[in-house]
């Protein structure tokens, strides 16, 4: 075994190692395998051992901050460009629906306080093969994924739907300055979802011990 | 994405739909028309509107108030609105707010050849051309005399060029020809829109789809109606009716052949939401036309459309109850200058 990192030797093994090292050229988001190493790469447990867990946790992490922020972003848009709209005949909004911003923001501010717990589990580790490692290590590297992965999603879907609701809300406060905070009910439990997110995967990641 | 125009309409839309449903909290209530139809002069009249959204639109006025003035007012203010959404509108919206103009666009252009054939002076007519369908070379329609003039020389550059394949044909402008022009220029016009809204889909489409099958329909009645005793012959009638509504096309079949006014409400008794708007006319006194059957149906619908968020049908709804607001308003002060009072409350409340 040459000094390679521990993540690229999966990879390079097999006739079409060279090959297959490539990006895929095809559309398909596949990974590194051509026609040629097809039978030979194609193995799921090799893959899943031979991959750092450094990979699978990193990715967690960027996942947890980057779709918490999309969710985030989408949901403001949706619903500024509403307030402004409707805030030309009826000033009196603008001030009051700031709020379904807030509640939009939220989702951004679970993402990043998750990154950060996250990464703050991450802890160098030594070890080279499979049986080095351990299996807390990769406990630590699967569950840092699917913590980043579950509230990335959770917050995604809950800074949309907070969004749309905000946006009708901001829209009927216009109309009828009564309804504002019979819809504000309404938003309020669509910010519940991201919260659910991040309690599942505090849950997740309670018990991860790296290194 | 069809069906999902809540993610990304707002990208680019947000913001005027936004503003057009805030205009729409400014339309005249019953209560206003109430208010409205208790005046005594037109003075009172304008003072009743200030308290409204127009404000102070007939400040500047100097001299007597007339029924002209105020209609021309009416229209300029309704002119600056939709010209602050057209300047301010992506596209897809931007086609869409043009379709709503074309509309009054063949208005103008069948206006102005009427009224050269009159001998009529080009500077009497461009005024009552309605603004919203203004182009720029409105003023040279005056100098054709035949269609194919009329579309080589002046419409070809403008967005009407698409809707004049069906009407080209060498005849001389006349009076019937005139007016078989106008229906074909309006069926084209209303298939191109109707397959327009289709494409976009969502809810777009779902909102838009009604309302212009209702104006499809609506158009294939009023031509068969007016077409009794004139000599349109019933094949050059069935060429006329727009095919994007729901009468197509067993029901146009049957308006093609109706010969009175009795079978023509037979035809309109298959399809309920018809039967019900034929049921309340009458040509008495005390009941309603039935145009204003078909204003109040259309009225209807438009209301319908600020149900949805997040789709285009809020903006032509928006233009469509302006316009029957202006009628309102026009109508009580006519009935209010004349001191003809019996049928002022003959206009079609809204909101």
């Amino acid at each position: 075994m040459d000094a390679a990192p521990v993540f690229l030797r999966g990879s390079l093994r097999g006739p079409g190692a060279a090959i297959a090292a490539l990006p895929s050229m095809s559309p398909s988001p596949g990974f590194c395998f051509t026609v040629r190493a097809w039978e030979e790469d194609l193995d799921p447990c090799r893959f899943l051992t031979e991959t750092s867990p450094y990979m699978w946790s990193n990715l967690g992490i960027g996942l947890a901050i980057s779709l918490s922020v999309v969710g985030a972003a989408w949901g403001i848009y949706i619903t500024g460009s509403s307030i402004i709209g409707g805030g030309v005949k009826a000033p009196r909004i603008k001030t009051k629906n700031l709020v379904s911003i807030i509640f939009c923001e939220a989702v951004a501010i679970y993402g990043i306080i998750m990154a950060i717990v996250i990464s703050n589990m991450a802890e160098p580790f030594t070890g080279v093969t499979p049986e080095e490692i351990g299996a807390r290590n990769y406990h630590a590297g699967f569950s840092m994924f699917g913590a980043g992965l579950t509230v990335g999603l959770c917050n995604l879907f809950c800074g949309v739907c907070v969004g749309i609701v905000g946006s009708g809300a901001a829209l009927a406060d216009a109309q009828n300055a009564s309804l504002f905070v019979k819809i504000l009910i309404v938003e309020i439990f669509g910010s519940a979802i991201g919260l659910f997110g991040v309690i599942v995967a505090i849950l997740q990641t309670s018990k991860v011990k790296m290194g | 994405m069809p069906g999902y125009s809540e993610f990304y309409f707002n990208v680019d839309h947000g913001y005027l739909e936004g503003l057009v449903r805030g205009f729409k909290g400014g339309i005249l209530t019953s209560a206003d028309y109430v208010n409205l139809a208790q005046c005594e002069t037109l003075e009172d009249l304008k003072l009743h509107l200030q308290t409204t959204d127009y404000g102070n639109f007939l400040a500047n006025e100097t001299g007597p108030l007339t029924v002209s003035t105020i209609d021309e007012k009416l229209k300029t203010k309704l002119l600056t609105e939709f010209h602050y959404f057209r300047n301010h509108a992506f596209e897809p919206l931007a086609t869409f707010l043009n379709f709503v103009t074309y509309n009054y666009m063949i208005d103008n252009v069948i206006l102005l050849i009427t009224g050269t054939l009159h001998q009529r002076p080009i500077a009497e007519l461009v005024p009552k051309c309605h603004p919203l369908g203004s182009f720029e070379q409105m003023e040279a329609v005056s100098i054709a005399s035949n269609p194919t003039e009329l579309f080589n020389a002046i419409l070809v550059d403008t967005p009407l060029a698409a809707f004049f394949q069906d009407c080209l044909s060498e005849n001389d402008l006349d009076e019937m020809n005139i007016e078989i022009m106008r229906n074909k220029l309006y069926k084209s016009y209303l298939e191109a829109f109707y397959k327009f809204c289709e494409k976009q889909g969502g809810t777009t489409a779902e909102i838009m789809r009604p309302i212009l099958e209702f104006e499809a329909d609506r158009r294939a009645f009023i031509i068969t109606i007016n077409s009794f005793g004139t000599e349109l012959s019933k094949d050059d009638r069935e060429k006329l009716y727009p095919t994007c509504g729901k009468l197509y096309p067993e029901g146009l079949h049957l308006l093609a052949n109706a010969d009175d006014y009795e079978q023509v409400k037979c035809v309109a008794e298959y399809y309920a939401e018809y039967k019900a708007v034929f049921e309340g006319v009458g040509s008495g006194t005390g009941e309603k036309t039935l145009e204003d059957a078909f204003f109040e149906h259309e009225v209807k619908l438009n209301v319908l459309a600020f149900n949805n968020q997040f789709h285009f049908g809020v903006f032509y709804a928006y233009v469509k109850l302006k316009e029957q607001e202006c009628r309102n308003i026009v109508w009580i002060a006519e009935c209010i200058s004349q001191r003809h009072r019996t049928k002022i409350n003959n206009y079609i409340p809204i909101f």
